[in-house]
């Protein structure tokens, strides 16, 4: 379960620059569901997501993750509930590092790290195994360091090592988006097959509406800093890409849809 | 070359082998460009001689040389982390402190060890001339302190270490508090520094101030040497390589200062380094930069 209440970010208060990135935003997102958030840009999506991760620290408002608090604690201290991937694949893993010790690195999230091995034949054989499930290969290269590998591959590790370490919260930041149609369509499919099996409360921005309706189970417009559409089950069974352009289109008070039509795909 | 003169090159260059593991755990693994160590050195050789004149016992006084070591990697690390000090700045402001608090620690610019019980004394006179057992007893303790920062590298504590320095953002998502991190990696860097500063004060049997002029660049010199001759990514081999690259360094400058036909004089010896160093840096570029054309 996750809370999001009031939740108010001003950037650069009291500056010429000041910018309202969300403003009064109210969420409640169940245990177990898989939402997909999309908006335009500036509408507070990243911004929300870094409210989650602890990246950001709101103005006002509270944020509650599986009913603690979590308002001010920082980011390390909160990956223990919270897993993410990154929209840049460098930014997810460590390229310095090799296969075998960005795994290790993730499976140590959460609890505490000590003197013991990082990689152990224990952990050795499970990460071998769990890069097997992949099929990309993988599995043999575990002492290649990561910056040796495509983005693709990199997006497909960093889900893996979501899910290493148990977590309650999934936050995907347009992961797929800096890759390429194919490579895309595989990181999706394994997110849902991932999300599915380890049963991760999933939030997932995307610019992608076909991404947006295609998967999850609930569908969140982001406009302004607020949410402006929020649609489940039956309603969202019968929405189609045309009808969000709709809805984008009116949100932004009539406006011609330039840029965003390039979406749609 | 003399043979004494070769060991002797040796064991100093054995001795900034920790000089060298120091600068490689700030500079390579934490990305910290850390000037402190031209300070914590001689902090180092004055805690130790000061200790020993009055009495202490040298291992024990080498245990708190590398405290207070420690602790200016703190004093470094809580400038940096805490007050926001651009890394570097907070270094060079460490370091020049440590000038004054070096000469309150000694009272006076030098102290001399002279017929003092140092960590070496034990191993005297069992037979192996002086020239023999300094290296030796060097050797197997940079041994040591080689396994253990390589052990310590290759766990799960190590290992978020390494994060922190090559994708803090990353490292924090994993859940890595890399405030702690820089804290504790700056503390083993200058505890080693430290221990570096007190071995040379017992093996040359004096401390001074001004002994740490330099000590960052002769470092550098040491990883990027080592860097040079071993391209393995490994940490082990960095480790080694940081030692090797010591010695050799040492060799190197004891070869330029007593071959005749250069001329060189002791007080060209910041010259030469500077000379070294640069080639270190420029040759592995001349050598790429001919495999891309």
């Amino acid at each position: 379960m996750i809370e999001l209440s009031n939740l108010s970010v001003i950037f650069g208060r009291g500056t010429p620059l000041e910018k309202q990135a969300l403003s009064g935003l109210d969420l409640a997102i169940e245990t177990g569901s898989f939402v997909t958030v999309i908006g335009s840009n500036g509408a507070g999506k990243s911004t929300m997501l870094g409210v989650l991760a602890g990246d950001v620290i709101p103005t006002s408002g509270r944020v509650a993750i599986g009913g603690r608090d979590v308002t001010r604690i920082a980011t390390a201290q909160r990956a223990k509930y919270v897993a993410r991937v990154f929209q840049d694949p460098l930014t997810g893993s460590c390229g310095a590092l090799t296969i075998q010790e960005n795994l290790a690195l993730a499976a140590a999230r959460g609890s505490r790290r000590g003197f013991g091995l990082a990689i152990g034949s224990n952990r050795r054989e499970e990460f071998r195994a769990r890069v097997a499930e992949l099929k990309l290969g993988l599995e043999n290269r575990m002492d290649d360091r990561m910056d040796l590998l495509s983005g693709g591959q990199r997006q497909a590790l960093s889900l893996v090592m979501a899910t290493l370490a148990g977590s309650e919260v999934l936050l995907l930041d347009e992961h797929t988006a800096a890759l390429d149609p194919g490579m895309a369509e595989f990181v999706m499919e394994l997110t849902q097959s991932l999300v599915e099996k380890h049963k991760l409360t999933t939030l997932m921005v995307t610019h992608s509406m076909r991404q947006a309706l295609d998967y999850g189970t609930r569908t969140v417009m982001l406009h302004g800093g607020k949410v402006i559409l929020d649609v489940v089950g039956d309603n969202r069974r019968n929405l189609t890409i045309e009808d969000l352009i709709e809805m984008f289109r009116k949100a932004r008070g009539g406006e011609t849809l330039d840029d965003d039509a390039l979406l749609v795909s | 070359m003399s043979q004494i003169a070769f060991l002797g090159a040796v064991e100093l260059g054995l001795v900034f082998s920790f000089v060298a593991i120091g600068v490689y755990l700030a500079f390579r693994i934490l990305d910290f460009p850390d000037l402190t160590v031209d300070g914590s050195f001689p902090l180092g050789a004055a805690v130790a001689a000061v200790l020993i004149i009055a009495g202490w016992n040298p291992w024990l006084a080498t245990a708190i040389a590398m405290a207070a070591g420690a602790a200016a990697g703190l004093v470094t690390a809580t400038l940096n982390v805490k007050f926001r000090i651009l890394n570097l700045l907070a270094s060079i402001l460490t370091m020049i402190a440590l000038f004054s608090v070096n000469l309150r620690v000694m009272g006076k610019p030098n102290v001399a060890l002279i017929n003092q019980d140092t960590m070496l004394t034990p191993f005297f006179g069992h037979g192996l001339s002086e020239f023999y057992v300094r290296p030796l007893f060097i050797g197997v303790l940079v041994i040591i302190a080689v396994f253990l920062v390589w052990r310590f590298l290759a766990s799960d504590l190590g290992l978020a270490m390494r994060a922190t320095g090559a994708n803090p953002r990353m490292a924090r998502a994993q859940g890595v508090n890399t405030s702690l991190h820089i804290y504790l990696g700056m503390a083993l860097s200058n505890a080693l520094v430290a221990l570096g500063g007190s071995l040379f004060a017992q093996t040359n049997g004096f401390a001074d101030v001004t002994s740490g002029v330099g000590t960052i660049v002769v470092g550098l010199a040491a990883v990027i040497i080592g860097e040079t001759l071993f391209h393995s990514r490994l940490i082990l081999w960095a480790l080694v390589g940081c030692v090797i690259g010591s010695v050799l360094y040492r060799i190197a400058i004891q070869l330029a200062l007593s071959s005749d036909i250069l001329g060189l004089k002791a007080s060209d010896l910041n010259l030469v380094t500077a000379v070294l160093v640069a080639c270190a840096l420029i040759l592995p570029r001349l050598r790429r930069g001919r495999a891309a054309a």
